[in-house]
């Protein structure tokens, strides 16, 4: 992995020059913050509104705490808390798939980087390949292989899939070998560690960055996942919480007219749903903004 | 391997710890334990199921060989073509969008010598990504609701006056390329603007000293140096967007079917393979877009460059 300078170069960037070229530029930038922010500034004061606040009152006036209480409970009261199964679940997919992936891919990244060994050109072409195809495009065929075999509707028709994340292991290679010292290796060699040890003992020790980074982009596409636990998991009570949204907006009659009933959901309700859904996900991205925005270039090598 | 072959490995194991050096055999065995998770995972969701949705997509629901039946029969299928048509209209707009947005994007930002607005623009670019999949869907469902919209004058100057005259079909690419731009450029802004940190200072002020304007720097030196990018980029999106599932699946749902459940090929091979039960065109579609991402995830392993660190 390579670390971007990104203080030093603030000197000689090619600042706009000009009244106009300035004006431009403000305007463009401005078009865009509102683009981005404002669905996401909108949705969170629709979950403090009354359903009739939110379609005749301002868009941008906040609501009140006590309706934010009331759509709260109607959200959790949804089939008898069907929310909160459907959050654990989630919790325990992303989770569950997350302690795999991390199990297996950062001694697997280890392997591949300072060691030798039969097919591991192989491997390496493979993780290459399957990282670059949409993870939704296996997810039919993964299906059709798990239906064979009589998984379907277990948590792990979900768990198992999703913890396999080439990506995971290709960063970990990457961060082996350009990272790890091989002096460092040899000398704890030459101590007399066991080949064992100088993973356990020397490598593990110094992988914290690299768990961290596989664990963010592994949660967070857990978590995300939608094709994958829609198609293996026919019972509600199995959802993870993405595809459980398919069910509140079903019961929404502002957008489905027949679902008018008992348990209908109003608007402000689906829209802490949809709030609540991302919570978790949220709350990662800010913890580990520094990293995030500081520029993102893991993903590749530096020219 | 042979027995021989086999043997002096053995023999490797033996002395290995007295000669100092890792012996290979030793370094063998370690390393086929530390893949050996990793190898499973890669057998049994990576190739398995891939030559397994091979072998359903050539043969019957008797097991018998089909040759091409199953394919000549989704492809004939009415619903087939206007599928692939839908996917191809919005990934040209959303590649479009994508490709021009985020470069200008990223090199404006990338010219805002103020950090903490820099710093904070990226951070609001990324932040939609957070909600990806049916969340987001969600959302843009509510903003392109006229009756509850943040925009909703925006929508009624354009001449929409209901969520039913949003979402007719002639609208449905630009609404899902809004989706995924929304959505996924953040992330990409980010990665371009690390790209351009890397292109050394050096040039630009040479450039500068020459007298060239942030223009022509942003024009002959950063695009260049970003094509790179802007390709992997490009193919990335095209890959993953021929993909496209949630958001018409969402919008078929919250619309009553006035959005069909059928607009696009993973819908159609979904159809397939829950409504029809024929498991055989259903692996049959997922094997066309299979091999599309391998083609495209193909160009980019061969060409090399990008992923090669030996």
């Amino acid at each position: 992995m390579t670390s971007v300078p990104t203080g030093s170069a603030a000197a000689h960037r090619p600042g706009v020059s000009g009244w106009s070229g300035r004006a431009v530029v403000t305007v463009l930038v401005a078009v865009f913050v509102l683009f981005f922010a404002v669905p996401i500034v909108w949705l969170l004061l629709a979950t403090t509104k009354s359903a009739r606040d939110l379609s005749v009152g301002h868009p941008f006036a906040a609501g009140s705490a006590g309706e934010l209480s009331t759509n709260w409970s109607q959200l959790f009261g949804f089939q008898d808390g069907a929310v909160t199964t459907w959050m654990t679940n989630s919790a325990v997919y992303a989770v569950g798939a997350l302690v795999v992936t991390l199990v297996v891919s950062i001694p697997a990244g280890y392997a591949l980087a300072l060691t030798r060994f039969r097919l591991r050109r192989l491997l390496l072409v493979l993780t290459l390949i399957v990282m670059l195809i949409p993870n939704t495009a296996l997810v039919l065929p993964i299906f059709l292989e798990l239906n064979a075999v009589g998984l379907i509707g277990s948590p792990l028709s979900v768990i198992l899939p999703m913890s396999f994340f080439p990506f995971g292991v290709y960063l970990t290679y990457i961060y082996f070998s350009t990272s790890i010292p091989r002096d460092l290796l040899a000398a704890a060699r030459i101590d007399g560690c066991r080949e064992i040890q100088v993973f356990t003992r020397i490598a593990l020790p110094l992988a914290a960055p690299i768990v961290a980074l596989v664990a963010f982009f592994g949660f967070v596409q857990n978590w995300n996942n939608f094709f994958l636990p829609f198609v293996m998991l026919p019972s509600s009570d199995g959802y993870p919480v993405q595809v459980g949204l398919t069910s509140l907006l079903a019961s929404t009659p502002a957008f489905n007219p027949s679902s008018a009933g008992g348990q209908s959901v109003q608007l402000p309700t689906l829209a802490l749903a949809t709030v609540v859904s991302v919570l978790p996900v949220l709350i990662v991205f800010l913890v580990s903004q520094r990293f995030l925005v500081a520029g993102m270039t893991a993903g590749g090598t530096k020219e | 391997m042979t027995v021989v072959d086999r043997t002096a490995r053995a023999a490797a194991v033996a002395t290995g710890r007295a000669a100092g050096r890792p012996p290979a055999a030793r370094d063998n065995l370690m390393s086929y334990g530390l893949i050996s998770g990793y190898a499973v995972l890669t057998l049994a969701f990576g190739l398995l199921p891939a030559l397994y949705a091979v072998y359903l997509a050539f043969t019957d629901a008797t097991g018998g060989f089909a040759g091409l039946a199953n394919f000549s029969k989704v492809v004939g299928d009415f619903r087939f073509w206007p599928a692939v048509s839908h996917v191809a209209l919005y990934l040209v707009i959303w590649l479009v969008a994508l490709v021009a947005l985020v470069t200008v994007l990223a090199i404006v930002v990338h010219a805002i010598r103020v950090r903490w607005l820099s710093r904070t623009l990226r951070l609001v670019f990324y932040l939609p990504g957070a909600l990806a999949g049916a969340s987001s869907v969600l959302l843009w469902l509510f903003v392109l609701d006229p009756t509850a919209s943040p925009v909703g004058g925006l929508l009624r100057l354009l001449g929409f006056e209901s969520f039913v005259q949003v979402i007719v079909p002639g609208n449905l690419p630009v609404i899902f390329a809004i989706i995924a731009f929304w959505t996924g450029a953040g992330g990409w802004i980010v990665i371009m603007y690390g790209a351009l940190n890397n292109i050394s200072a050096e040039v630009i002020e040479a450039a500068r000293v020459d007298g060239a304007n942030a223009v022509q720097i942003a024009w002959r030196i950063q695009l260049p140096m970003l094509r790179k990018w802007i390709s992997y980029m490009a193919i990335m999106s095209l890959a993953a967007g021929t993909q496209l599932f949630v958001e018409p699946q969402l919008l078929s749902q919250a619309s009553n079917a006035v959005v069909p459940n059928d607009y696009s090929l993973n819908q159609l091979a979904y159809q397939y393979a829950f409504q029809q039960n024929d498991f055989n065109a259903a692996a049959a579609i997922s094997l066309l877009l299979l091999v599309v991402a391998l083609a495209l995830s193909a160009v980019f392993v061969t060409r090399g460059g990008l992923f090669e660190r030996e």
